[in-house]
């Protein structure tokens, strides 16, 4: 199933189970979704719960916030995370932090969804990763699915989900497929939010990453597996709140740990799970924690460049030799 | 040739006017702050004293303006209810994406102020009579009497509550003086099922709908009995069983909310609106536009009430927009509007109950832009002498007060005595006091609640976070307060 089919599943299952759900966004409807995730929706349920909107991200994202104070359970879908920008001050100011400053009278149960993070092509304003922005603010929750399962299963949890919750998907993962289990076809499948899985489990190295770069970690790692590493591999899925409990339990196994993202390195996941083992597994680490992330620039347009300024399989090697110097020769 | 001699001609007749225009600082001008103010015609201080008031700022420099502006501004005198000369084009139209539109060859600019403003809906005068011809909503003498009294209330509890912040007994205060009349007024004419969205200068509507003074002062004092648990600063009241929805301090976000909060109303098909109020700045930010737009378009049931008091801290209407006000603006995005004298209760209760029933029965925006003037400071937090002129305060202070003129209607009905008001008056304060001693003295709310309602269910992290805070209390009890339970 690829991802594009595991998110419209989801959205259906979700419209159809509660009538209270309802998507909102430029070109969700007639259009059938900028990136056809919601497609046949609007044939579906029709104009009332698939609304097509002006462009004016924070027209729909404070009417979607006014929606889910007064009882619907809005989703509403940004045609990228950057774009949410326009949209900031609704999603933090009044939907993270409502329930907090009404001391739980007011909650918001709403989901903005989109593509996040570098596509191919699309240059500066279209390409930035938002998982640590998000991640940064108490009161949201902050999905990043890999796989199908994932997308169906932590959509649908998001969906039902009281509090406010940020799902980033990635524009290049949409048309990816992945084998998907019978459970998780059922209409009933969730995952739980906060809980990262292992992909691949090992015993030499850990690498923790989220969304795109799950799929080069887990290609890194058989390139290790060719060296003998052995490399533990964590799907993170959840950056708030972050399984800091898989993590470290991982890092205590194998004893060293690199972080992978695509978004800029400064402030970003990785140094917030680097300063989360440092805390708690210190003894445990045999080198210090190496993060891998996009180039400290804003995204350049030419293919060329734009290779060179997110992480490619390289520069995986290069962040496991630092970490895992068994072979010194091999740098 | 002869004609563009001829409106060379003219246009050099107007630019001689219009240099003379600019020269002169006219009472009626819109870079007056005060220019919804007719009646006013001895306040040559309101322009010619240096408040950073436009008008002198353009007082200075006449012809850069005068030769920039021209051209609009004859085509604004030329220009008799925006009539086209061409009448032989008239019946022919062209399709265009949204519509029919039936063309000109003339090439004429709509001009960007009227030459007279958007009359303004006013029921009673200065003295307390229903002026001739006057339609409104009657009220009757119980009604009138809760209106009345919920007036001074709300004035009383704005003057002790703001005192108590001066003397540092409460961090922050906000008043709504001198715009009574649209806080109680507005709430009157709503019933309890529409759900109000506040900037937060309408505590008057919470007043009104049963809110105690008791309650009031809790949330100011930030006690164990605030129903925000203390997480919010004086004056962000909210309350779930009031239907008034928690006070954000952010502008103008309520807004594009309230479309939001009409559209679940919609689905659910109930016999109620939303109502969301904002001042004059509010209207400049980018969500009065997103949800104006989308309310009409969406079709939803909302009353949108804009406070145009004037001021927005110390930047006067003329420096936050151009337009007349904010009445022309409900017509560019295709909503009913009006404007109403905010200082007339009847007005205001008036034109709310016609708004209320547009918008509900034929589900759609309405835009009411209430007149008015913001007598206090912005907040504790400022000394408005220091931008406007005292006189000028005091005027609306006390020839122009809502409550006064509300009053003498009242009488003149034989409703209310001099009697009546002392004890009112007495009561209230008195009430208001035992409610903020009671608040005072009352214990904070406890350290659980520094956690709670981050999100519906605590998690961990929280957890373990809280479990530290108070290992930590328990080995420096010196260094925390006492008043505080843990």
């Amino acid at each position: 199933m690829t991802v594009r089919d595991a998110l419209n599943s989801a959205l259906d299952e979700e419209m159809s189970a509660d009538p209270k759900v309802f998507l909102m966004g430029e070109e969700v409807g007639e259009y059938q979704g900028a990136y056809k995730i919601s497609k046949g929706l609007l044939e579906k349920y029709g104009p009332d719960r698939v609304l097509d909107t002006p462009i004016t991200e924070a027209g729909f994202a404070g009417i979607g916030v006014g929606a889910a104070y007064y009882g619907l359970r809005p989703i509403v879908e940004f045609m990228t995370f950057n774009f949410s920008m326009q949209a900031i001050d609704h999603i933090i100011n009044s939907a993270a932090k409502s329930n907090y400053m009404s001391a739980g009278q007011i909650n918001v149960p709403i989901v903005f969804r989109g593509p996040n993070g570098a596509a191919a092509g699309v240059g500066a304003q279209h390409s930035q990763c938002y998982a640590a922005w998000f991640g940064a603010c108490p009161g949201l929750k902050v999905l990043a699915p890999y796989s199908s399962e994932d997308a169906r299963g932590l959509l649908k949890a998001a969906i039902r989900d009281p509090d406010p919750v940020v799902f980033l998907e990635n524009e290049l993962l949409y048309g990816e497929s992945f084998p998907i289990s019978a459970e998780a076809l059922d209409s009933s499948f969730c995952l739980p939010i906060g809980k990262a899985k292992i992909e691949r489990e090992g015993k030499d190295v850990t690498i923790t990453a989220f969304s795109k770069m799950v799929g080069y970690a887990l290609k890194a790692s058989e390139i290790l597996a060719k060296e003998g590493i052995s490399a533990e591999v964590i799907n993170l899925r959840s950056i708030r709140p972050l399984d800091t409990a898989t993590i470290n339990a991982s890092v205590r196994k194998t004893n060293r740990l690199v972080t992978v993202e695509e978004g800029f390195p400064q402030h970003g996941v990785g140094a917030e799970i680097c300063a989360s083992v440092i805390e708690e597994s210190f003894i445990y680490l045999d080198a210090p924690v190496e993060r891998i992330a996009g180039a400290d620039v804003p995204m350049p347009y030419a293919a060329n460049l734009e290779r060179m300024a997110v992480p490619q399989h390289s520069s995986f090697e290069l962040g496991f030799c630092v970490v895992v110097p068994t072979k010194p020769n091999q740098c | 040739m002869a004609i563009w001699l001829r409106r060379s001609r003219s246009l050099a007749h107007y630019l001689k006017a219009e240099i003379g225009f600019w020269k002169v600082p006219n009472q009626r001008s819109f870079l007056n702050p005060c220019f919804f103010n007719p009646e006013n015609s001895s306040s040559t201080t309101l322009t010619g004293e240096n408040y950073g008031n436009p008008a002198s700022f353009l007082g200075n420099s006449p012809t850069l303006f005068g030769s920039r502006r021209f051209e609009s501004i004859k085509s604004g005198r030329e220009e008799l209810d925006l009539e086209y000369e061409n009448s032989g084009h008239q019946n022919q139209a062209m399709d265009f994406p949204g519509g029919r539109i039936s063309f000109t060859s003339e090439m004429k600019f709509i001009s960007e102020s009227p030459r007279e403003r958007i009359p303004c809906y006013r029921v009673l005068d200065y003295d307390g009579l229903p002026i001739m011809h006057s339609s409104f909503v009657e009220v009757s003498k119980e009604e009138a009497l809760k209106m009345f009294s919920s007036m001074v209330t709300l004035e009383t509890m704005d003057t002790i509550l703001y005192e108590a912040q001066r003397q540092g007994r409460i961090s922050f205060y906000l008043t709504s003086i001198g715009e009574e009349a649209i806080n109680i007024a507005t709430a009157a004419a709503l019933t309890p099922h529409d759900v109000v969205l506040p900037q937060y200068r309408e505590p008057g509507v919470l007043l009104w709908r049963g809110f105690t003074l008791q309650e009031f002062s809790n949330q100011c004092f930030g006690n164990k009995a605030d129903y925000g648990k203390g997480r919010q600063m004086p004056i962000h009241y909210g309350s779930n069983k009031h239907n008034y929805f928690t006070v954000s301090s952010t502008i103008a976000t309520q807004i594009p909310q309230a479309v939001g909060a009409a559209y679940s109303l919609k689905m659910d098909k109930k016999d109620a609106c939303v109502v969301t109020y904002f001042g004059d700045g509010g209207t400049s930010e980018g969500d009065f536009h997103a949800g104006l737009n989308f309310a009409a378009v969406m079709e939803a049931p909302v009353v949108y009430i804009c406070r145009n008091n004037g001021w927005a801290i110390s930047t006067p209407v003329s420096q936050q927009f151009r337009s007349d006000g904010v009445v022309v603006k409900g017509k560019a995005y295709g909503i009913q509007s009006i404007r109403v004298d905010g200082n007339d209760a009847l007005a205001v209760y008036s034109a709310t109950r016609a708004a209320r029933e547009m918008a509900i029965t034929e589900q759609k925006p309405i835009l009411i832009e209430m007149l008015t003037y913001r007598v206090g400071h912005h907040s504790t937090s400022d000394d408005s002498t220091k931008y406007r002129p005292v006189d000028e305060i005091e005027h609306w202070k006390t020839a122009r007060n809502p409550i006064s003129r509300f009053r003498k209607w009242v009488d003149k009905n034989g409703w209310w005595s001099d009697k009546d008001e002392s004890e009112l008056r007495v009561n209230v304060r008195k009430q208001l006091l035992q409610a903020i001693q009671v608040a005072e003295k009352a214990e904070k709310p406890p350290i659980s609640n520094l956690f709670t309602d981050v999100y519906e269910s605590l998690p961990s992290n929280l957890c373990e976070q809280e479990e530290l805070l108070r290992e930590s209390i328990k080995r420096h009890p010196q260094d925390y307060p006492s008043d505080v339970p843990v």
